[in-house]
């Protein structure tokens, strides 16, 4: 049970941004920035950072969508996610992802953890300014993100099939757009 | 110096700021809503959270503009000092020490809050709405001081530079940036 009177309709982060739309709508728009805005990495490798880094906090809830968000770009490569997870050094990704993940995964620890060589590391394999800055960034929010689903005791399902289908639709429509309805169903119910 | 490009003369998180403005934008609304809108825990509560977090994250721009920011509100450093080393003898509620108590928990990983902790918070008067904002501000620090640490800003030792930013986020939020031109630069005046 959650630490405080969420929905139990709304499992994961859902809940706790149906609680309070205030804090939602910002939180909606930095992932939207982040995952799915113009950038030059795609939006799989973007997500399988965030992946990796809600499996490193291990959070259930985040890494088990933000994998299936992620293979839903990837052409439903559900194994490539579950290695990147694993072992990512291992996984079919290109050496510039693996540079970066290994920046992500410094973050998900400590930002200071990061050094001008890991730095070096990533524009050696063409990593530019912008994907070092996004890569950080994701990185980082996510710990929030992470911390937040965790922090709230929120429900975390077990059920793959249940972030299978909504990792889909989010990969089609897109964080707010999805938000939207859970957090105008909450006013619409609050209002009665 | 930074791990990228970063616009020269723009400290700790004005310098990831300036540099994307496309997530700049979410992130100081963010902590508007979290530090500087109306609420039932005062601004200065909660700039003490954001100090404390900070301070267990050992992220010096972030602990001494939020120090700051949380002494303008309550009008006596010795708190924030108090607060960043042993906040049980800290002279804050005891309602804010369980908020804190959970606060330095989720710092170190969500999953530690225990429904003791939160029954705890609850028994000094605390409300669903502060446990939740209390969890969001100390996850949201989580970030925004890896984003700063995690790009090798510059964050520059001097107290007078983290006195004016927190008189302005203090006066002002966050939606606008307390540092508008470059520091330690000739400014011209008129």
């Amino acid at each position: 049970m959650a630490h405080i009177a969420l929905s139990p309709d709304l499992p994961g982060i859902r809940g706790a941004m149906a609680f309070r739309p205030e804090t939602a709508r910002p939180l909606n728009a930095l992932v939207e920035v982040l995952l799915t805005g113009p950038s030059t990495l795609t939006r799989g490798e973007r997500e399988l950072i965030a992946t990796y880094v809600s499996s490193r906090n291990c959070t259930h809830y985040c890494h088990s969508i933000h994998g299936m968000i992620a293979a839903a770009h990837l052409g439903g490569d559900e194994a490539l996610v579950k290695q990147v997870k694993t072992d990512f050094m291992q996984a079919a990704i290109s050496p510039k992802l693996k540079a970066l993940l290994t920046i992500a995964g410094k973050v998900q620890q400590d930002g200071k953890l990061v050094t001008a060589v890991d730095v070096e590391a990533a524009r050696v394999l063409g990593a530019s300014d912008i994907e070092i800055h996004d890569t950080v960034l994701i990185a980082a929010a996510f710990c929030m993100y992470n911390r937040y689903v965790d922090g709230l005791g929120t429900d975390q399902p077990d059920d793959e099939a249940l972030y299978r289908e909504r990792g889909r639709r989010v990969a089609r429509d897109g964080y707010v757009t999805v938000s939207e309805e859970y957090l105008a169903s909450n006013a619409h119910a609050a209002a009665h | 110096m930074a791990h990228i490009e970063l616009p020269e003369g723009f400290p700790g998180i004005s310098g990831g700021f300036t540099y994307r403005p496309e997530t700049a934008k979410p992130m100081r609304e963010l902590a508007h809503v979290l530090l500087h809108d109306e609420n039932t825990l005062t601004s200065g509560e909660r700039e003490l959270i954001a100090a404390y977090v900070s301070s267990k994250n050992d992220c010096h721009f972030c602990q001494a503009s939020h120090g700051a920011a949380a002494t303008c509100h309550l009008g006596d450093p010795l708190v924030v000092e108090q607060v960043k080393t042993d906040f049980l003898s800290a002279p804050v509620s005891e309602k804010l020490k369980a908020l804190l108590k959970i606060a330095g928990k989720v710092q170190q990983d969500g999953k530690l809050v225990t429904a003791e902790d939160v029954e705890a918070a609850r028994k000094q008067g605390a409300t669903d709405k502060e446990i939740h904002d209390t969890v969001l501000i100390a996850a949201a620090f989580s970030m925004f001081n890896r984003y700063v640490d995690g790009l090798g800003t510059w964050q520059p030792r001097d107290p007078e530079m983290y006195a004016r930013m927190g008189r302005h986020l203090a006066d002002e939020g966050y939606k606008e940036p307390s540092i508008k031109q470059p520091v330690g630069q000739p400014v011209h005046a008129g």
